[in-house]
């Protein structure tokens, strides 16, 4: 529990899609131009790698990873199929958003017009993908996994409705001219990540069981460190 | 009589096809480096351009390995768009792409593994790579291949040459090296902040400046 808390902080604010991995850049770029956009796009971000995430997580631990096949056979524990996790990946990905996108809009036609045009955008958005691909340098459990993709979807909401109510302000500055646009974006995304980085100076609040076991180890060590010490002062 | 109209049929369909280099394929494939430029003037692949170019070695990899994903990409795509229905054609394209870059993938791995360690998810994100599916949607599905091919290159060097100033400005100034060899005098202290996201994205925000004021391309 504690553990999931650690990673819910750590991948909204440290390791931010956009800020520390700049992924979801093309559209975090081209729908922050308006705030109400962007907050539908970054709704649809989060409900989407909040799901893909774990379906992900489901077809690699089930499917792809070396021995995953086992629960189906014993002999299928030395099959690697780790070559096919793109195609892997990005097919649930595709699957998941068409299928998405067709529910919403025969279900909940109000939704479909605030949130459905943005759905065939994600299908390309590298943040989606990219929250997959982490996975299996990542050692998650699955609830883990959920919780690293709802943080990651809420940490890519936050940046670009963030930008998007900047940009928002920028219409009243007076921009050199071919620096409107595109360029004086970068340098607000740059300041941002600047910002953000100050996060990363965060002590979470909760250690995970190596970082406490580290601690244990120092402080064990400093009070055998201490001990003969003391015993040599004294004997002086 | 008969072979004179075979003759003219001949010649009728040989009349469309231009020169293999003609004007038109020569702007196709340098248009991208400058006025057309897929990351300064159509805001496309920015992702890779940002993360991968800390240093100048990994980032020549990802060039070469856009390039070629690109490329090949585009002419497969160039050759099925009759057969692609258009409803299903980003999962087609999703797919086609993903297949080379897990070719890519593989070969990197087997070669160069430092770098394939470096990159890390980079190489497996070409296939969400704005500037692969931009260019499949806006002129893979209705050209032909070899006009496809030559859009790929040009575009791939368009990529590549601004990934590469960036990743040449970033490794000067933040470790004084390039490619790896120290450059720049011993005491030099390295910048942090140009080996961090924020160089990134300011760099590339006053590349984009310099660029468009070159050209003067301007957005509303």
């Amino acid at each position: 529990m504690e553990n999931l808390l650690n990673i819910f902080i750590k991948s909204i604010f440290i390791d931010n899609m956009i800020f520390a991995y700049f992924l979801g850049m093309c559209s975090y770029l081209a729908v922050s131009k308006k705030y109400k956009t962007a907050a539908g796009l970054g709704m649809a971000v989060i409900f989407v790698l909040g799901i893909t995430v774990p379906l992900n997580w489901l077809a690699y631990n089930f499917l792809l990873k070396e021995g995953a096949l086992t629960w189906i056979s014993e002999d299928f524990a030395s099959i690697d199929l780790e070559v096919l996790k793109f195609i892997v990946f990005i097919a649930i990905v595709a699957a998941f958003v068409q299928l998405t996108e067709m529910a919403v809009e025969k279900f909940s036609p109000s939704l479909y017009n605030s949130l459905g045009i943005f759905l065939p955008l994600i299908a390309v958005n590298c943040s989606i993908l990219g929250g997959a691909l982490f996975l299996p340098t990542r050692d998650y459990e699955f609830a883990e996994a959920v919780t690293f993709g709802l943080g990651s979807g809420i940490g890519w909401f936050l940046a670009v409705v963030s930008l998007a109510a900047i940009r928002e302000k920028m219409a009243y500055a007076d921009v050199p001219k071919p620096l409107r646009g595109l360029g004086i974006t970068f340098i607000i995304v740059g300041l941002m990540a600047f910002g953000f980085m100050s996060f990363g100076g965060f002590e979470l609040p909760f250690k995970n069981k190596e970082q406490q076991q580290a601690e244990q180890e120092k402080t064990s060590q400093v009070s055998e460190n201490v001990d003969p010490l003391s015993v040599a002062n004294y004997s002086e | 009589m008969s072979t004179e109209t075979l003759e003219k049929e001949v010649k009728e369909v040989k009349k469309p096809s231009e020169p293999l280099l003609s004007k038109k394929r020569k702007a196709l494939l340098t248009n991208p480096l400058d006025e057309d430029n897929p990351i300064t003037i159509q805001v496309l692949g920015i992702c890779s351009a940002l993360a991968v170019t800390v240093a100048l070695k990994p980032t020549l990899v990802m060039a070469i390995a856009v390039t070629a994903v690109l490329v090949l990409a585009n002419v497969v795509i160039s050759a099925l768009r009759n057969t692609i229905p258009n409803r299903i054609r980003i999962i087609v394209q999703l797919v086609v792409v993903a297949s080379l870059v897990a070719i890519v993938d593989q070969v990197l791995k087997a070669y160069s593994y430092d770098v394939w360690k470096e990159l890390s998810v980079f190489i497996g994100l070409i296939i969400t790579n704005c500037i692969v599916m931009g260019r499949l949607e806006a002129f893979a599905l209705g050209n032909k291949p070899w006009d496809a091919m030559l859009d790929g290159l040009g575009n791939s060097f368009g990529y590549a040459w601004i990934i590469l100033a960036i990743a040449f400005f970033r490794e000067l100034t933040g470790s004084g090296k390039l490619f790896g060899v120290k450059v720049l005098p011993e005491e030099y202290i390295g910048n942090g902040v140009m080996m961090s996201p924020v160089g990134a994205c300011v760099l590339l925000g006053v590349l984009i400046w310099i660029i468009r004021s070159r050209n003067g391309y301007v957005e509303d």
